[in-house]
């Protein structure tokens, strides 16, 4: 038979001596009823029996070799099964590093006689195996230190195994610093000297992190080798996992140690979802005796939100360190991929651990190997889960607090919940949480420049200039300013135009009262033209009528007659004071006519008179100016003529008076 | 990027300092420790107001031949002073506010770890790294 190709499929590279593959080969060969290639399991059984060890030892072997899980020896598990035994025999923990080298052959009592013969009798009892921590000296021999490489698919179960208690000849101490030391627990540190041989992979015994994470640290009782068994047995019924090539990485936290992790976590927190504070986790890490500083940079690294307390994941990650540091590993600088909550298998797809976005299920896969196993194991994977929200809620809380910023250095953070296991159940919340992470800001109150743009003053635009006020504010018409400023081209426009438009409101009391009637009179000649004229425009309505009075009062018109309709010309003036001084005897009638209705008349006349067009009224005007005119020509020959008259009566009034005076001496006598 | 990056504790003693050129640390001891006046003096001109309407950011505290000196203080008084180089003129102010940020950020975080007792030393290599990115880049 091959071994190895048998070796190569159980994914075992373990290197046999040519003692060793023949006797394996021949033990093999007895176990081997049918073609198959697989030994009988009764046969096996029968063939383990005979090596003398005991029960718990073979379970664990049987862990070991990987044929529980495949559930029946294959040729590679058969081979290191055998190997196992004789590490066990040797004194030696059942691990799958023990068988790594050399060893003498396995002894099984019972069997083929010529067998035996090979075998170099070493018989160790499980005492062994039984060993109290802390014992040493290598009893058994120490597989030198250029061991090759062991890997083998199930190192999971493998690490059950070691981590029962005082598992076994401590061997050589402890390499780490002397810090150390004094550690009950240093002991299990053959992995340690092999594994720091190697720069190729650490051949990383999560299995020492294991040990140091035995109770016996933290003084938690031994566990008793009962519940490994319980636990390999329960891992029994863990679904044919995936042979992953499970380097064996001091970073990798494995399933038994998160159960332990799990498990302290509990302690503290009984809510697996919730945070350990600050302060109770710097309490319990102080146990570890690591100095301060180690510790403050183990939370740096672990601590991926900042928020001054550890998550269940995060936990995990600085317990985990603080395990790798106690065995000796180096801190490093920043959190190792697979430690940070994104981690990805070796064999799966490598997310890029800034892949905060990563849909859930990958994280499944990402989150440990077996992690479907881990899914029947962990009932309690499902609170963790089913509190989700809660996390997310307070994880919400505190990504108020981050800045954006830190992003990159904050890459662990997305995941966070490695916890998910079962994150199929909640796909949604923690990519919530991953965008929550991603948009961490801190809302800090430091100052920003926004705050100098604030307290620049903005200054308000200059106030515009007042804009020049036109020439009236009235809301009246503009046609009456514009008709105003028209016909008063000689006299004074716009006050006029003001003063005419403020007329159809209640009469404003600004305006002075007209000169008396008699003024007016003097004035006659020359205001009446003007203010004729300016009246025209508010009684344009009237100026028909006025052309007729003007006649009619042209004619009929005496010296006598011109006062009293001054007179009222004047009173219904100074009831229309703005309006244009002269309303004139050449509006006698129609003024003495509608003396009460003059206002609204006017006003309704006015009114008219403003819709008129321009051109109209100009000409009206025009024709108004040219009768006064002429009125006015007429009526200044007639005064020319009554003074003449006056004269004449006035000299023979004197004449008259002499002759009386000469005729009266002579009456007398 | 600052030549000398200090934080000084609230009752006015150093947590941290580093500086680039590492042979001519004293001086820029002695500058940071001299900018405290100023400092104080800043902070205690707003005394009237609230904390929290005086800006942490205190800008420019004082000029020299060879360098500036930048400062910032938190609410609960611990102090950041960046100096800089005066012949790196194209600084401009929203760069110096913007690494008194991160500074500020990542002593955040220096506090949240509970490994850290306020008042000791910094040690944190987080914050050693923020730091040396704002450093001037050693030629």
């Amino acid at each position: 038979m091959d071994q190895g190709s048998a070796a190569g499929s159980g994914g075992t590279f373990i290197s046999l001596s040519d003692t060793e593959q023949r006797c394996y080969s021949g033990l093999y060969a007895l176990c081997q009823p049918d073609s198959s290639g697989k030994p009988a399991a009764g046969k096996v059984a029968e063939l383990f029996r005979a090596s003398q060890l005991p029960a718990e030892t073979l379970h664990q072997v049987t862990e070991a070799c990987g044929a529980k899980r495949l559930g029946y020896f294959g040729c590679g598990q058969f081979y290191v099964a055998l190997k196992l035994m004789a590490a066990a025999q040797a004194g030696l923990p059942v691990r799958l590093e023990s068988i790594a080298g050399e060893l003498p052959l396995p002894v099984f009592v019972g069997i083929t006689n010529e067998l035996e013969m090979h075998y170099p009798n070493q018989p160790l009892t499980n005492e062994s195996q039984s060993h109290i921590l802390g014992s040493v000296a290598g009893s058994a021999p120490r597989p030198p230190a250029d061991r090759p490489v062991l890997r083998h698919p199930d190192t999971s179960m493998d690490k059950q195994e070691a981590w029962s208690p005082p598992q076994s000849p401590g061997i050589s101490p402890p390499r780490s610093p002397s810090a150390y030391r004094s550690y009950p627990y240093g002991a299990q540190r053959n992995g340690t000297d092999t594994l720091l041989a190697y720069d190729a992979k650490v051949p990383g015994r999560p299995s020492i992190p294991q040990e140091n994470s035995s109770p016996s640290y933290y003084s938690v009782k031994l566990q008793p080798e009962q519940p490994v068994i319980t636990r390999v047995a329960s891992v029994e019924r863990l679904v044919e996992r995936v042979e992953v090539d499970y380097s064996d990485d001091p970073w990798r936290i494995t399933e038994e140690q998160r159960e332990y992790y799990t498990n302290q976590f509990r302690s503290l927190q009984p809510d697996l979802s919730a945070l350990i504070m600050g302060t109770v986790a710097k309490n319990f890490f102080t146990k570890s005796k690591l100095p301060i500083p180690e510790l403050s940079h183990i939370w740096e690294l672990s601590d991926v939100d900042k928020d001054g307390a550890l998550t269940f994941t995060e936990f995990c990650t600085a317990f985990h360190l603080i395990v790798a540091r106690k065995n000796g590993y180096p801190l490093p600088e920043t959190l190792p991929a697979t430690l940070r909550p994104g981690f990805v298998e070796a064999g799966v797809v490598t997310a890029p651990p800034s892949e905060a976005t990563l849909p859930l299920i990958v994280f499944d896969e990402n989150m440990m190997p077996g992690a479907n196993q881990l899914k029947i194991l962990f009932g309690s994977v499902d609170l963790q889960v089913t509190s989700r929200p809660g996390v997310t809620a307070k994880q919400e809380a505190r990504d108020e607090s981050r800045k954006p910023e830190f992003s990159p250095k904050r890459i662990p953070e997305p995941h966070e919940k490695p916890i998910q296991h079962v994150s199929t159940l909640k796909p949604d919340s923690p990519q919530e949480l991953d965008a929550n992470m991603k948009s961490r800001t801190r809302p800090r109150s430091y100052s920003s420049t926004s705050i100098d743009d604030a307290m620049k003053k903005v200054e308000e635009p200059p106030t515009p200039p007042p804009r020049p006020q036109k020439t009236h504010s009235r809301a009246s018409s503009l046609d009456l300013n514009k008709l105003f400023q028209q016909s008063g081209q000689g006299s004074r426009p716009s006050q006029h135009s003001l003063s005419a438009k403020s007329g159809w409101l209640p009469p404003p009391p600004a305006l002075p009262p007209r000169p008396p009637a008699t003024q007016i009179f003097s004035f006659l000649p020359g205001s009446e033209k003007s203010s004729q004229k300016a009246v025209q425009q508010p009684n344009f309505a009237d100026f028909s009528k006025f052309r007729e009075e003007q006649e009619s009062s042209v004619r009929g018109l005496s010296t006598e007659d011109l006062t009293p309709p001054k007179s009222e010309s004047t009173v219904v003036h100074q009831g229309h004071a703005p309006q244009k001084p002269v309303r004139r005897k050449l509006h006698p009638e129609s003024q003495s006519a509608t003396p009460p209705s003059a206002t609204p008349y006017s006003a309704a006349t006015l009114t008219k008179s403003s819709q008129r067009p321009p051109p109209k009224q100009k000409r009206e005007i025009q024709m108004a100016i040219r009768k006064n005119r002429e009125t006015n020509a007429v009526l200044t020959r007639l005064n020319s003529e009554l003074q003449q008259q006056l004269k004449v009566v006035h000299r023979e009034r004197v004449t008259l008076e002499s002759q009386l005076e000469l005729l009266r001496p002579v009456a007398s006598t | 990027m600052a030549v000398c990056i200090a934080v000084i504790a609230k009752e006015n003693y150093p947590l941290y300092i580093r500086s680039v050129p590492t042979q001519g640390e004293l001086k820029f001891h002695y500058t940071v420790h001299t900018s405290l006046d100023v400092v104080e003096e800043k902070i205690s001109g707003v005394g009237k107001a609230l904390a929290d309407q005086r800006e942490l950011y205190l800008g420019l505290l004082y000029p020299t031949e060879d360098y500036k000196v930048y400062g910032y203080v938190t609410n609960s008084k611990v102090k950041f002073v960046i100096v800089v180089d005066s012949s790196n003129t194209s600084l401009r102010d929203n760069e110096i506010r913007s690494m008194f940020r991160k500074l500020h950020n990542s002593f955040t975080d220096v506090m949240c770890n509970p490994f850290y007792n306020p008042g000791d030393p910094i040690q944190s290599k987080a914050f050693d790294s923020i730091v040396s990115t704002m450093m001037v880049q050693a030629c």
